[in-house]
């Protein structure tokens, strides 16, 4: 009976997203849940969720050439990363709060718990967060991080990488997600990326070159447009709003 | 009106997660962060929500990050982030803890009422796509009895039941297991 309630949202295509369990990445093989997840319709618990304000971003927070300086400037390739937060209909998603972390140039997280050998940088923390415009549109400022190895059945190599994580209106939109860099070769060798089996899918992890948004003698610029589930037009559930 | 795009695929939140979503913890200093494991809703009984997340083997996962959103203890969400709460398992002890408030009951989508509980979403390195599930309270036995959420699971329907401390009111325990006899029920919402 439940099965025949329409939910508010569109179905997540679990096709398209990677699996839980794709054993080339062998952290999943003990973390993934083996029961089939139960498909229920979406309540006011699911279609309602957080809303951030612009003023709880600091000043520099979608800047990090600039969030972390000590001393001067970070090194490595300076980016400007921009593109448009969609849902499944292309209708622009707003005042989408959208927190990045990655790796510095050399591959090395500011992380407690990451000993890579390559040197941490004193100008460069990898946090940022920006929200979305009235049309969707975002943009933060960093470096393009380095690729670093990481153990996954023997030694491997995440390709460059940026971490994002975004809220749309309500909490069923919830996504976290990498996006890698055009070009990069590190990307078809990854089982990370590769958990996404369909080409197509990982095509729209991938960060493209923008030069026309390139700033020049000063930065490069990539796009990387984001889409989050879409609302359905006529939910059956009364919605308030 | 068409769907014509595809929804971005997801991956991995990875083992440095703190660094994005919870900066302090990583040992990053950031001005005015605002979010944390309180959920700042006030009114009605406040509570702690304390547990473990296990994998496959048994083993406490502490490099998880978690995430709660509910409504107020008049079953109303509120306007802001307020209600939003998210914090890390500890890198020693593996353990989690919220702050806030026993929730009140939600509609279902049919307007009748729903048990009073708590949405749940789990981010780690080796979770793919972040897993969504509820937390419920086991000394809610009769509102528990007749949600629509908790009828339809067939099987472990008691992994999603917050149990209360022995001598406190207001502690509640709740263990998540990834994998497993005692798997936790994750839902596709």
């Amino acid at each position: 009976m439940v099965s025949e309630i329409k939910t508010a949202f569109t179905p997540r295509d679990r096709t398209w997203h990677p699996k839980g369990l794709t054993p080339a990445y062998n952290s999943t093989v003990l973390r993934s849940p083996k029961r089939t997840l139960l498909q229920m319709p979406a309540s006011r618990s699911e279609t309602s969720g957080p809303v951030f304000g612009h003023n709880m971003l600091g000043d520099h927070d979608a800047d990090m050439l600039r969030n972390a300086i000590v001393d001067g400037d970070p090194v490595g390739e300076r980016i400007v990363v921009s593109g448009r937060v969609l849902d499944e209909y292309a209708r622009p998603q707003p005042n989408v709060l959208i927190e990045a972390w990655q790796a510095n140039a050399g591959g090395r997280y500011r992380h407690v718990r990451d000993g890579y050998l390559a040197p941490l940088d004193p100008n460069f923390s990898g946090y940022g967060r920006c929200m979305s415009d009235a049309e969707g549109y975002y943009s933060f400022r960093t470096i393009r991080p380095g690729p670093y190895p990481y153990p996954n059945n023997g030694p491997a190599w995440r390709p460059a990488h940026i971490h994002l994580s975004l809220f749309g209106a309500c909490f069923a939109q919830r996504l976290v997600t990498q996006f890698y860099f055009e070009g990069d070769p590190l990307i078809r060798h990854c089982a990370i990326v590769n958990a996404v089996s369909d080409p197509a899918a990982v095509d729209q992890l991938v960060a493209k070159l923008d030069l026309d948004n390139a700033v020049p003698f000063d930065a490069l610029a990539y796009r990387f447009d984001i889409v989050l589930r879409g609302r359905n037009e006529t939910p059956l559930e009364a919605d308030h709003g | 009106m068409k769907k014509c795009l595809k929804e971005t695929p997801s991956q991995t939140a990875g083992p440095y997660v703190h660094i994005g979503l919870l900066p302090e913890v990583a040992g990053i200093e950031v001005d005015r962060h605002g979010i944390d494991a309180h959920t700042g809703l006030s009114g009605g009984t406040p509570i702690i929500i304390t547990g473990v997340v296990r994998d496959g083997a048994g083993d406490i996962v502490k490099d998880a990050l978690l995430e709660i959103w509910q409504a107020g203890s008049d079953g109303q969400f509120v306007d802001g982030q307020t209600g939003f709460a998210r914090c890390h398992t500890d890198f020693e002890t593996g353990e989690f803890r919220f702050e806030t408030v026993k929730p009140g009951s939600v509609d279902w989508t049919d307007g009748s009422p729903q048990a009073p509980h708590i949405t749940l979403m789990i981010f780690a390195r080796g979770i793919n796509i972040h897993l969504h599930t509820r937390i419920y309270f086991a000394d809610e036995m009769d509102a528990n009895a007749s949600d629509p959420v908790l009828g339809a699971i067939a099987d472990g329907r008691e992994t999603l039941l917050a149990t209360p401390d022995a001598g406190s009111n207001n502690s509640y325990r709740f263990d998540v297991s990834l994998q497993g006899d005692a798997e936790t029920v994750f839902f596709d919402i």
